[in-house]
């Protein structure tokens, strides 16, 4: 009997039973109701978000690592195998996850009044409620400092004016948190998407994240109550901070893509035959698996490192960066690989390969683009910030 | 209400099964140990007659050490306590010692109601639930694909060959459900953080009060002679049709006693 790739490692050491537990869950959900049907979404460019948003809410898997408001108060480590498990599925499921929790939920759970985290997490954690986060612009990605979005004060309330490009969710969303320039510097706005002047268009024609809502948000002067500012942080820390949250999910996440590639390649080699043998028994083969088990069972193991130090001493952002770009980066790697091992089989959406390795474009783009990640851990190894 | 679930660790539905060489049983070691599949929907309809009626859910199981495990995952969909009738004199018992272990551990608890699977999918016999209900001297509704509580009246649709019949009985009573009757619940991620914490005993057979001779291989009425692996499937039979292939099927199938 061959051993799987993770297997291989035992990295069950790793984690607790209950973490375990609780990823189980997951790849039990996903296996069920998501991977039955997520070729046929990526291929329309649809996703039942809303259904998917309750059913996660019913898991416990909104919020999970926030304490109180109905969140389910896990470990960081759950947190992450579980956003490994959905992205096994899909990295546009994972995403839907993250940025309802990590990004739309933590914003206001971290830098919120007692009274606006009574207001929307609870209901944000059951899936009712569908949150997203809008940071970046057309003109301004990696480089949020520059942001447009402006809110000014008009008597308490503040008029939003401005747009955001790339909002995951943004389409489906009920409320969204947005970063806009103020006299105090960069602030966050909870900006229900019923609001008069909020506008959101999908963004077609992607070639990634296909089973994920991609959207524009536009805002003609939106009026928001004085109580819709987050009051709690002022400045880019405010998103960064929420980026760190997600960007930890991502570390795990995308190694969830790169096992259901792998998984599905070494079965592949196995049962196909070329030149009267399985090519798997090819060492050109054996190598690629080797290879690209190796680079999983590493990425896992710095992503172990990461949540150990998280839910123990805690992580700093620089850390974050070394999980985010290694991870990302081998992920798309190793979906690219086993794209090879599948030959044309790979290029098609009858197997999961293609699908993953598109959508880990976006991963290794988003949330802070590969470069970036690069660049900060450049900064923290030499004192000099190369990105200015 | 208070309601029972009895549960069986069994190894994994997908998994080869292997017997052991030396006692003919069979090897739980070589797969992973799962939650009964068929358990999963008794604990479902446990979890709605007390969220409906109110009352308290306690899972039961017997089984090895590892057992503890799927007993927890049981009660991480919801439930309030466990007992877990572990010991080691127990491995080998077969249907007639497990239902007396499962009579005594249930025993004397004042359950309303004892629900249990429809059947075990590593053994598959069906037979314990009416052999509980049986050493209990409660009413037994087996393989009820419906199942309804009013005061003190159960009443339950029990699937047949030929559709269901409606049975009534008065509570307490052992109930079987099968797939029909539910779609269980995911463990939530609160569910399983509470499982830790919820009250489980664990109980030898001793402390059950049961005769060690009446119980485990030593004591089963059946014992397996011998056995061998299933031969490799033969190849199929391809039938061409010329013409004469609705025929050529029908004769396969009536050779294979299928018609
Ligand atoms: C599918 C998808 C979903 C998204 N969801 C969200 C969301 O929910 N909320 C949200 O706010 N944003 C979201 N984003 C936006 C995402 O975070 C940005 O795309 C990302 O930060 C990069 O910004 P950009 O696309 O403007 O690229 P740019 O910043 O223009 O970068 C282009 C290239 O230039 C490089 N580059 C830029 N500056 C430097 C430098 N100083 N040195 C070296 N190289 C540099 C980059 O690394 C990159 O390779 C999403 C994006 C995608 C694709």
């Amino acid at each position: 009997m061959p051993t799987g790739p993770i297997e291989l490692f035992a990295l069950h050491h790793h984690s607790s039973s209950e973490d375990r537990a609780m990823a189980a869950v997951v790849k039990e959900y996903v296996d069920t109701n998501v991977k039955p049907h997520v070729a046929e979404w990526f291929e329309k460019g649809e996703v039942p978000a809303r259904e998917l948003m309750r059913d996660f809410g019913s898991l416990g898997a909104l919020g999970m690592h926030l304490q109180g408001y109905g969140c389910a108060g896990t470990t960081a480590t759950a947190y992450g195998l579980a956003a490994l498990e959905l992205e096994a599925g899909d990295s546009g499921i994972r995403s839907m996850v993250s940025v309802q929790g990590s990004l739309a939920m933590f914003a206001i759970y971290e830098f919120g009044t007692e009274d606006q985290k009574q207001t929307w997490l609870p209901r944000m954690a059951t899936g009712e409620i569908i949150g997203c986060f809008g940071l970046t612009e057309a003109d301004f990605g990696s480089n949020p400092q520059g942001m447009l979005t402006n809110a000014k004060r008009d008597g308490q309330d503040w008029i939003l004016n401005g747009s955001k490009m790339w909002i995951t969710n943004g389409s489906v969303a009920d409320v969204a948190v947005v970063w806009a320039q103020t006299t105090e510097g960069i602030r966050g706005f909870i900006v229900p998407t019923n609001s008069p002047g909020f506008v959101s268009n999908i963004i077609h024609k992607k070639m990634s994240l296909r089973a994920s809502i991609t959207s524009e948000l536009v805002f003609t002067d939106v009026r928001l109550p004085a109580d819709s500012m987050l009051p709690e942080v002022q400045g880019l820390r405010g998103p960064l901070s929420c980026l760190n949250e997600a960007r930890f999910g991502i570390a795990f996440g995308a190694l969830g893509a790169a096992r259901d590639c792998l998984e599905t390649a070494i079965d592949y080699s196995i049962n196909r035959v070329q030149f009267d043998r399985p090519i798997a028994g090819y060492q050109l083969t054996q190598k690629k698996l080797a290879d690209m088990t190796l680079e999983l069972g590493k990425g896992m193991l710095l992503a172990l490192h990461l949540s150990h130090l998280k839910d123990t001493v805690g992580v700093t952002p620089e850390q974050i960066s070394l999980g985010k770009l290694n991870n990302a980066r081998e992920a798309l790697k190793i979906a690219r690989e086993c794209r090879s091992i599948l030959g044309g089989n790979g290029i098609t959406l009858e197997y999961p390969i293609i699908r993953h390795m598109n959508n880990l474009e976006s991963v290794f783009t988003y949330e802070g683009t590969n470069e970036m990640h690069t660049l900060v851990i450049g900064h923290a190894l030499t004192g000099l910030a190369a990105f200015k | 209400m208070k309601i029972a679930v009895c549960v069986k660790q069994v190894p994994d539905t997908w998994a080869e099964k292997k017997l052991k060489a030396d006692t003919s049983t069979l090897d739980r070691e070589s797969a992973d140990g799962v939650l009964n599949e068929l358990d999963e929907y008794a604990v479902e309809q446990a979890l709605q007659l007390v969220e409906a009626n109110g009352g308290e859910v306690v899972i039961v199981t017997m089984g090895p050490e590892r057992a503890a495990e799927t007993l927890r995952k049981a009660i991480s969909m919801g439930a309030d306590a466990g007992i877990h009738v572990l010991d080691n004199n127990l491995a080998g018992s077969d249907a007639i010692a497990t239902s007396a272990v499962l009579a005594k551990a249930l025993e004397g608890r004042d359950f309303d109601l004892i629900i249990f699977g429809s059947e075990s999918t590593d053994a598959r016999m069906s037979v314990i639930p009416a052999m509980v209900a049986e050493r209990l001297g409660l009413a037994q509704v087996t393989f009820a694909q419906k199942v309804n509580v009013d005061g003190t009246t159960l009443t339950a649709e029990r699937v047949t060959d030929y559709g269901f019949d409606t049975l009534s009985a008065t509570l307490p009573a052992v109930v079987s459900v099968v797939e029909k009757i539910n779609e269980p619940r995911y463990p939530s991620f609160k569910g399983i953080m509470a499982a830790k914490k919820k009250p489980v005993e664990t109980l030898t057979a001793t402390d059950l009060g049961l005769d060690p001779s009446v119980v485990g291989a030593g004591a089963a009425w059946s014992a397996v002679a011998d056995f061998a692996a299933r031969p490799p499937k033969p190849a199929g039979v391809v039938i061409s049709d010329e013409g004469s292939g609705g025929t050529s099927i029908a004769d396969y199938l009536t050779t294979s006693k299928f018609i």
